[in-house]
Parts: structure tokens; sequence; C-alpha cells
């Protein structure tokens, strides 16, 4: 909480002041901008894109399963697809969603600075992310890339007849962009707090973001080197991972996992900090645990580089070294757990309201802990021997990934919405929305843990016909799934010119962005904040009491 | 990019001079860092591989050119010690010095490349660059092509840094020379040290691995 | 009911079976409490606490403290639990017991080749007999591939350059999927096969049916021969190479200094990449036959070499 009194806020009245929106109006003023608000707004238009491209193949996909035959498209076309459906999913929509959107816009607003560190970073990463994506889509339509997101040696490097390395060099310059917005976070983060917000006292949005960065930083280049190297290997005939020579392909499978699995922690840490802002703010109760959900966010980043083995239980590497992966992944799966249960306390004596980004919030809660739980399966070596590579992994993740991060993105936008556009979205719509994703992610990707026990692996355009009945199944709870996706669009779309014009801090939250206005001036606040107290103060007893006087 | 002589830039994001000062020197070391990570690969693999083939490594290393590499590792360190000293120049405002020192540093970082120019292109003569034409006169030739294939990648990605160096000290340079960019506000000449520094260091590491192995017997 | 429990759970065929799966029951009855106590609890706190309900909401008083200890420590004593239960029956699974039929795989793109240790070879279909032991000794011509048998619960990565196993005693008769689980190129969902669980019995039959022109030890023998390798290796040979019967799963002491078990990696190693491995006392001038020999062909002479060990210590 800032010096700057709650109360005070609404007397900025939004339209006399030019906000970070309309102060300069020429396209050259967006594409050249280096405001952090702006730059979020360029992403969150470019990995919308993304996520609609990544969607389509995987509608595609789910549709060519509804018979056990490869009828809609061959299999190349198919592997096609999911190649196409993991990369661009992965690096141009998960990766960047909340870090680079509602991160580029809040982490200075939540800590109360003008700006990120470095602002012509901050844009050079959006630059680098989109030549990256161009990359990438040059090598989807040129013919298209058959060798799965893992991009496995010998396959990539020697077999497949795709457009391997236009891909791999698009991943690996949005790589860079993704180390840029790293290394910019966490900079600000240790330089640019405004006084009094001492490291105790951050939101956890700040800290999952710091441990977010930390892994974007030191994870990213490896992939980097990874990639170049598989690249060069193609290239060139030789190389590191060509057992021609001597090389060993499991190297590579050890460096992809060494970036790929803290990976999947930078898709997941940023959700678990939306959640931390929504739960407390909608059940006007202090995060239950503070100081166990921060260190948690760390602890996670850390044990998340230690654990990347546990994708190589079959692959024949030695079996000690299987049994080390497998407890160090039981041991990460605690921290997880500890943020499940604070956020279900912190429930306890509130005074708890359900719009849309609360319900994103407790839907959120329900998947995660489903995913988080599925996951011990796989730490289990004797099970992931089993389900390892199976329908049962592609439930797992896209629990975690839609179920967790999709949902918690989609919770924080709305949660955000008025101020970054100024406007409220339509409640009713939102609600609905948010129920639709809900029943058709389950009905889509629960069949797919009984299917993948079942033995059904992952990649298999054509399968056994026993298994056609739940594939059905999952085919159509992914139709529901994407017109939930499409409803947002909509009204949030709808809500730019027709939205309610939105307050200050129309949730009451706590917390430094909802101090200034709605939409925020270019330089965020009017005077730098003084920060006295720590985060989440809220109090469900006064908002009772607040509640029971506007009703008399 | 000038600014008057007294007043170092502020940009405005920053509250004060010591808060920029911070700021750029953290991300400096967050940079190196994500360097070390991107050698570290690479490294990972020497390491697996010389270990798996301690004798075709051994093999491999006993055909670099020793003096070559020796000669580069004493040219590179000399650099670091003229860019030391004018990390130190521009601390103490002293321009001239400040330029010659940087263009001092430029040249020994091109006079390494071009060591290693004429390295490669022996190498190359003697077939000694992987892929169809690559031969060589080993125990096992497989084995030492997989010493050379690391040989050159490591020493190209750090060439490639080298380049990269010596393009960003003649920039410097010509802004210390032209302008008063770095009068009273010498963090990214600080800056640009440690990142030749770094680049010094990885050679370091190299010259050992890569020429020094088994070369006792 | 037992329909629609196997329209949702595999078929048990094998000894890994049923111990895997007790595992996975109790990882599901595990998961449900916790999954249904968090879900419980917090529709309960959202019911009695929402907005409006006239409820005391006195903040409890006491620290946090003990809970946070409470959900650390519970989970990490039940992982430990689980994690050693699984990593004992995961120990059993990496080792195959002793006296298994051995059955040599090599994975291509996009088929399964299988050769019996008579000789005999199968192309995506696997014979075996119920009841006894057997070990996959396998290898790919290309890409890496994946044995995936789910109604056996095996499943073992199927690597190009190096020998992987996976072993299981067959339970149940019947005709079980064989999977490749390991992407491996445009047809990858089509490197599928079926594995016959027969009757000892029937298996001989099986067996019998079509006549077999060598075994694999034969076979093998035959290639050590045309190969050249008998040239060097034999007890009157004018070049200095070591004999190689009753070589194998002896220690065998290297040039540099260390010792390694002469196993099947090794013997394919010595063939594929003669001076990885140098044994101590010779010269390393053995040709490497990389690229000039098949996947098979180094199979049989594995086979050949170890038959004679086993059929030297029989003699003694």
């Amino acid at each position: 909480m800032s010096a700057v009194p709650m109360q005070a806020a609404p007397q900025y009245a939004p339209a006399l002041q030019p906000t970070y929106l309309n102060v300069q109006r020429t396209i050259r003023s967006w594409l050249l901008t280096t405001d952090h608000k702006r730059i979020a707004l360029l992403y969150m238009v470019s990995i919308t894109f993304f996520f609609f491209v990544g969607g389509v193949a995987a509608t595609l996909m789910r549709l060519e399963l509804l018979t056990p035959r490869a009828e809609l498209v061959t299999s190349e076309t198919y592997n096609k697809l999911f190649t196409i459906h993991g990369v661009v999913m992965l690096w141009f929509f998960l990766i960047p969603s909340i870090p680079t959107v509602l991160g580029n816009f809040l982490v200075p607003l939540m800590i109360g600075a003008r700006d990120v560190a470095f602002p012509r970073l901050n844009l050079a990463s959006w630059y680098l992310f989109m030549v990256g994506g161009a990359f990438t889509l040059f090598s989807i339509i040129t013919g298209g890339v058959d060798t799965g997101w893992t991009f496995y040696t010998p396959y990539s490097s020697t077999y497949s007849n795709g457009h391997v390395v236009a891909m791999a060099a698009g991943i690996f310059i949005a790589g860079f962009g993704s180390i840029a917005t790293g290394l910019n976070f966490i900079v600000t983060v240790h330089t640019m707090r405004a006084p009094g917000l001492t490291w105790w006292r951050l939101p956890i949005f700040i800290w999952s973001l710091y441990t977010t960065s930390i892994i974007l930083v030191l994870a990213t280049p490896v992939l980097a080197i990874t990639l170049a190297l598989m690249a060069l290997e193609r290239i060139f005939g030789v190389g590191f991972f060509n057992p021609a020579i001597g090389g060993d392909p499991l190297l590579f499978q050890h460096l992809f996992w060494f970036y790929s699995h803290p990976a999947v922690y930078i898709m997941i840490l940023p959700g678990m900090g939306v959640v931390s802002e929504l739960i407390p703010c909608f059940s006007r109760r202090p995060l239950f645990g503070y100081k166990f959900v921060a260190v948690a966010s760390v602890a996670i980043g850390v044990l998340g580089f230690l654990v990347w083995g546990h994708h190589m239980f079959v692959s024949s590497q030695s079996i000690y070294a299987g049994m080390i992966f497998s407890i160090l992944s039981f041991m990460v799966s605690i921290p997880s757990a500890i943020k499940v249960f604070n956020w279900t306390a912190t429930l306890y004596k509130g005074s708890i309201r359900f719009q849309t980004p609360m319900l994103y919030a407790l839907f959120f809660i329900g998947l995660f802990t489903i995913g988080g739980l599925t996951g011990l399966f796989l730490a289990c070596l004797a099970i992931d021997v089993h389900v390892h590579d199976t329908y049962f992994v592609i439930a797992h993740f896209h629990y975690i990934m839609v179920g967790g991060m999709v949902m918690a993105y989609l919770g924080g936008i709305h949660f955000w919405w008025p101020k970054i556009t100024g406007r409220m979205y339509p409640e009713l719509p939102a609600k609905l929305a948010a129920l639709t994703v809900f029943l058709g992610f389950n009905l889509t990707f629960f069949p797919q843990f009984i299917l993948g026990y079942l033995g059904m692996p992952r990649r298999y355009p054509v399968y056994a016909p026993e298994f056609q009945v739940l594939n059905v199944l999952s085919t159509a709870g992914a139709s529901i799934l994407a017109v939930g996706y499409l409803l947002p669009l909509t009204y949030l779309l709808w809500s730019l010119r027709y939205g309610r014009i939105a307050t200050p801090n129309p949730w009451e939250a706590t917390g430094l962005e909802w101090t200034t206005h709605s939409p925020p001036p270019k330089d965020n606040f009017e005077t730098t904040p003084l920060v006295t107290a720590g985060a989440y103060k809220y109090d469900s007893q006064a908002a009772e009491a607040q509640r029971e006087v506007a009703h008399v | 990019m000038s600014s008057s002589p007294t007043t170092p830039i502020l940009a405005h994001q920053f509250e004060d001079a010591t808060q920029q000062r911070d700021a750029a020197t953290i991300g400096m070391w967050l940079f190196i860092a994500t360097e070390i990570l991107f050698f570290g690969g690479m490294f990972l693999g020497y390491t697996v591989y010389r270990y798996t083939y301690p004798q075709a490594f051994a093999e491999g290393s006993q055909h670099t050119l020793i003096w070559f590499g020796g000669t580069n590792a004493a040219v590179l360190l000399i650099s670091s010690t003229t860019m030391a000293l004018a990390v130190h120049a521009a601390s103490e405002n002293r321009r001239a010095l400040l330029v010659s020192l940087l263009l001092g540093t430029a040249s020994l970082g091109a006079l390494f490349l071009v060591i290693k120019g004429f390295e490669y292109a022996h190498e190359v003569k003697e077939n000694l660059l992987p892929g169809s034409s690559f031969h060589i006169v080993a125990a096992e030739p497989l084995k030492a092509e997989m010493f050379f294939y690391i040989y050159w990648l490591m020493t190209g990605f750090h060439a490639l840094h080298v380049a990269i160096g010596v393009v960003l000290i003649l920039i410097f340079a010509a802004r210390a020379f032209f302008t008063n960019a770095f009068v009273n506000h010498d963090t990214p000449v600080d800056l640009l040290g440690l990142y030749w520094h770094f680049v010094d260091i990885v050679w370091v590491f190299l010259f050992p691995l890569l020429y020094l192995v088994d070369r006792h017997s | 009911m037992r329909q629609l429990f196997s329209f949702i759970f595999p078929d048990q065929a094998s000894n890994l079976a049923p111990s895997v799966d007790a595992i996975f029951f109790a990882l599901v009855v595990l998961c449900s409490v916790i999954t249904l106590l968090v879900f419980v609890v917090a529709l309960f706190f959202c019911v009695r606490f929402r907005r409006g309900s006239k409820v005391d909401r006195t903040p409890p008083k006491g620290g946090t403290l003990r809970f946070e200890i409470a959900w650390t420590l519970i989970p990490f004593f039940v992982f430990c639990g689980l994690f050693f239960w699984a990593a004992d029956v995961y120990f059993a699974m990496s080792r195959p017991p002793g006296g298994a039929t051995e059955i040599h795989v090599v994975g291509k793109q996009w088929m399964w080749k299988i050769q019996h240790p008579d000789g005999r070879r199968e192309i995506n279909e696997l014979h075996v007999p119920v009841g006894r032991p057997v070990q996959l000794i396998m290898t790919s011509e290309d890409v890496i591939h994946d044995f995936f048998v789910p109604a056996f619960r095996a499943k073992q990565d199927v690597v190009p350059g190096r020998y992987t196993t996976e072993w299981f005693t067959p339970t149940k008769p019947g005709r079980y999927h064989l999977f490749c689980s390991q992407y491996c190129g445009t047809n990858h969902s089509t490197m599928v096969g079926w594995v016959y669980v027969m009757e000892p019995a029937e298996h001989a039959r099986w067996l019998n049916q079509v006549a077999v022109s060598e075994s694999l030890v034969a076979e093998g023998e035959r290639h050590f021969h045309s190969r050249g390798c008998s040239g060097c290796h034999a007890p009157n040979s004018q070049i200095h190479a070591p004999l190689l019967e009753g070589i194998y799963g002896k220690p065998v002491p290297l040039s540099d200094g260390t010792i390694v078990i002469a196993d099947e990696q090794y013997l394919r190693d010595s063939i594929l990449l003669p001076n990885k491995q140098v044994a101590a006392g010779y010269e390393p001038i053995m040709p490497t036959f990389q690229g000039r020999i098949s996947e098979e062909e180094v199979n049989a002479i594995v086979a050949y070499l170890k038959h004679l060990t086993d059929s030297e210590r029989s003699q003694q």
C-alpha cells in the first residue's frame, strides 16, 4: 500500500490527462515505443495471433483423431501439425504469455517505477520475438517441420526432410527475446523498487516473475546452443550428436531438457503469481503464509533446474541417475503443494465474491491440483516406464499448461483489463466463457489420462480401434473449448468500445498499480509512491461492513 | 548522444545516477551469466567426449598449432591489460589516453583474429575441417574428427565473440574521440571491459583444453 | 462391469504388470483423497464465506507456521515412501533375471525386426511362451525408437549405436499390442505390431512350423569366418590379436589401465569402434566394421561369441 491514499484516486478525471494509450496516436509511435505498457500490448496482440495459429493446428489434430485411421490428413501432415502446435504454443504463446503481457505491463506499475530498467532492450525483445516468429511461420508455410517440438536427434539432424533449420533459427532468435525480457525484469526488480518497497513487501506476482526471469536468463542460452548444435549438424553432416563419429544422441536430450524442464516452470510460475493476486483480492483476506508462498516460488525455480532427467527414464540413461532424478522430482512438487494449500487457506474467513477473475483462479486451483498430482505418477519410476510418451503425459501437462497457465492468463487479463484499457469487460458473457472453458477443458483432457494408461502412444494419427470412444469424447470437449476461447476474444474486443468506463480501482484491490489512473499515464505515477506496508492488506470484516452500509 | 561535460545522461526511468549505474552493471553481469551458460553447453559436450575418447582427443590435440594458439593467448591477455587500463583512464576522464588504449585493445583483438585466420587456413589445407574431406592419420580417425568438430565449434563461437568485441571497442573509441559521451560517465566503458575480459577468460580455458591435451609426452 | 473395466484399464499380461499397477492404484487413491480434500475444503469456504453470508469473520489467531510445517513435512515423507516403493519395482524391471531367453530386436523406420535364438526371424510380430522370462536386446539402424508393450508395462527406448534391454515374463496367453512410442518420423504410428503369448507346447509347435536354415549362433559363426574375424582371432594367427573363446562376461584389462566387463555392449563396440577400448597388451590395429556390417550381422556375431563362452563353461 502506498502513501498515496486510496480514496484520492477517483479525483483523477481520466479524460483530462493523456493516458499511455492516447498520448501519441501514430502507428510509428506504437512500433517505436519504449513504454513498457505499449510493449505489453504489442506482445498481447502478437501472442493472441500465435495462440490461434497453434489452436488451429490443435483443432485439425483433434478432428483427425475422431477416427482411428489417417483419413482427414496424412500421417506426414499430422506430424507437421503437432510440431506446429508444440512449437507455436510453447515458445510463441505460453512462455511469453504472462511475462511479456501482464509482466511487462505490471512489473513497473507494481513496484512503483516509471518503466523497466532498459526500455529500448524491452522493445528489442519484441522485435526479436517477431523475427523469430516470422522464421517459424516461414518454415510452416514453406512446407513445415515434422520433428515434434522436442527435435530429438538423430531424427531432426539427419532424417527429417522438413525446414528444421529455419524453425530452429526462429526459436533461437525468439529465445534471445526471452533472455532480454528476463534480464530486464531482474534488473528492474533489483534496482527500481519504490522507496519503502522491501523484498518482503513485494506482491507474489513480482516474486514469481523474478524467479521466472532467472530461469529465462540461465536456461534459455542452453536451448540456444543446443538448437544451434543440432542445426549445424544438419547443415554440415557432422556433429555432436551423430553416432557415426562417436556422438551420443542422448547428449541432445540432456541439453534439451536442461532447458525445457525449467521452461515448464517458466510457463507455470507466472500463473501462480497471478492467482496469488486474485485469491486475496476476491476473498478480501491477506494471502495465507505470504513468505512461504514467496519462498516456494524461488524453491520451484531452483529445484526445477535439477530434475531434467525425469524426461529420460526410458531413454537408457543409468538407472541410478533415474533414481536421483525421481526423488528430486518428488521434492519439486512440495513447494507447488504448499502453494495450493496456502491459496485454499486464504479463502477461510473471507468475504468471497465470484467475479470472472476469481472463477478463473478457482478453476486454476482445481486443475493445477489434478495436473500436479498426476505429475507424481510420472515421477514414480515404475509407473513412468509405462506411461512415458503416452497420452497420460499429454493430459498431465495440458492440465498444468492449459488448465493452469491459460486459466491464470485469462483470469489475469480480465482482472487487469480495466487497468490496461480503461474499460470494464461485460461480466455475464465472461462468466459463461469461463464455465465453457472449464467444462470443455475437462472433457478434452480427462479421457486422455485413461487413454494413456491404456497405452495409447502420443504422436499417433493412426491408432488402435479400441481407443476411438475416448478420442471422440476428447474431440467433443475440444470443440467446446474452442468456443470457450473465441468468446473472450469477442467480448473483450467489444468492450474496448462499449465497455463501462473503469475507475482507477474497480476491484478495491491493494497494490501500487491500482493507485494510478485507468489507464495509467505514460510515466505511470504522478509522484513516485512511498510504500509503508506489505502486500495484501485486505480485511473481510471491513468489506462486509461496507456492504451493509451500502445496502442500508 | 552527447551531453554537457559535467552531467551524465540520466534516462527518464531512473531516479538518480547511482540507480542507473547499478542497473547497467547488474544487467551486464546477467548477460555474462547467459554467455557462460551458452558456452557451458559446449564445454559439457567437450567433457563428455574427452572422457569417452581420451586417446582420440590427445591425438587430435597434437595436430593443433600450439604456437599459434599460445601466441593468441598472450595477445588476448595483453589486450585485457590494455582494456583494464582503458577503464581506468575513463574513470579519470583522460580522454586521449582512453581513445588510444581502446584502439590498442581493438588492434590486439584484430591481431588475434588474423592469427586465428592463418591457423584456420592451415587446418583447412591439412584437411582438418570436419566433413567429407576430413582426413587425419590417427588410430581413431572418426573420434579425432569429433575432436576437431569441437575445436572448430568452440574456437569459432569464441572468434565470433572477439569480432563483436573488436567492433564494439572501435565504436566506443570513435564515440570517446568525437563526443563527450564518456566524460563523467564511465559505466559503459566499464561494462565493455567486463565483456572483453569475459572473452579473454573463455580463451584461457579453451587454449589448454584444445591445444595442450597430453602434450607432456 | 468387467467390460467397462477393460475399457478403461489395460490387460495385465506380465509379471511386471501387477507390481506396477499396485503403485498406480495406491497413487490413484492417494491423489483422489488429496484432490477431494482440496476441492471439498475450497468449496466449503467458498459457500460459507461468500460475500453477504452471516458468519463470524474474526481473523484466526495464531501464526501460520504450524500449518506450513505440517503441509511441507507430510508430503515430504509420503513422497519419500512412494519413491522407495517405485524405485524398488523399477530396479527389478531394469535387471533381467539369469537364464532369460535372449531375443534380438532391431528397429528401423518403420518396422521391428526380431530374431530368435534359433535363428528364426519375425517382422512386427513376437511370439513368446507363457511363463518364461524373455530378455530383448535391442538396437536401432537409424533414429531412436521405443519398444512398448502396454499389457506388459514394459517400455524402453531403442537407440542407434548402443544396446538397450527390456525384459518381462509373460503370464497370460493372448495377443497384445506392440507400439513404437518414441516419435521416429512419418509412419511412426504404423510402426506397430503384435506380441503373441502362447502356451509352451503351442510355442514349441510354432517354432518347428517353419524349418529354420541355421540358428543365430551358426549364423554368427558363418559371419565370423566370412568377415575375416577368425583370420586374426585364432590361436595360430600371425597377427597378435586376443582369443575370444570364453571372453563374454569376463573382466578385460584395457590399455589405459581400466578394467571392463566384456558384455554385449563391449563386444559390439569392439566390432564397430575397435579403438574405443583397446585390450591391454595389444596394438590398436583392428579395422573398424562400422558402416560395413549390418546390425543383424553384429547381433549374430555377438550371439556366437557368447555361445563360445557358454560351451567353454559347459566343457569345464
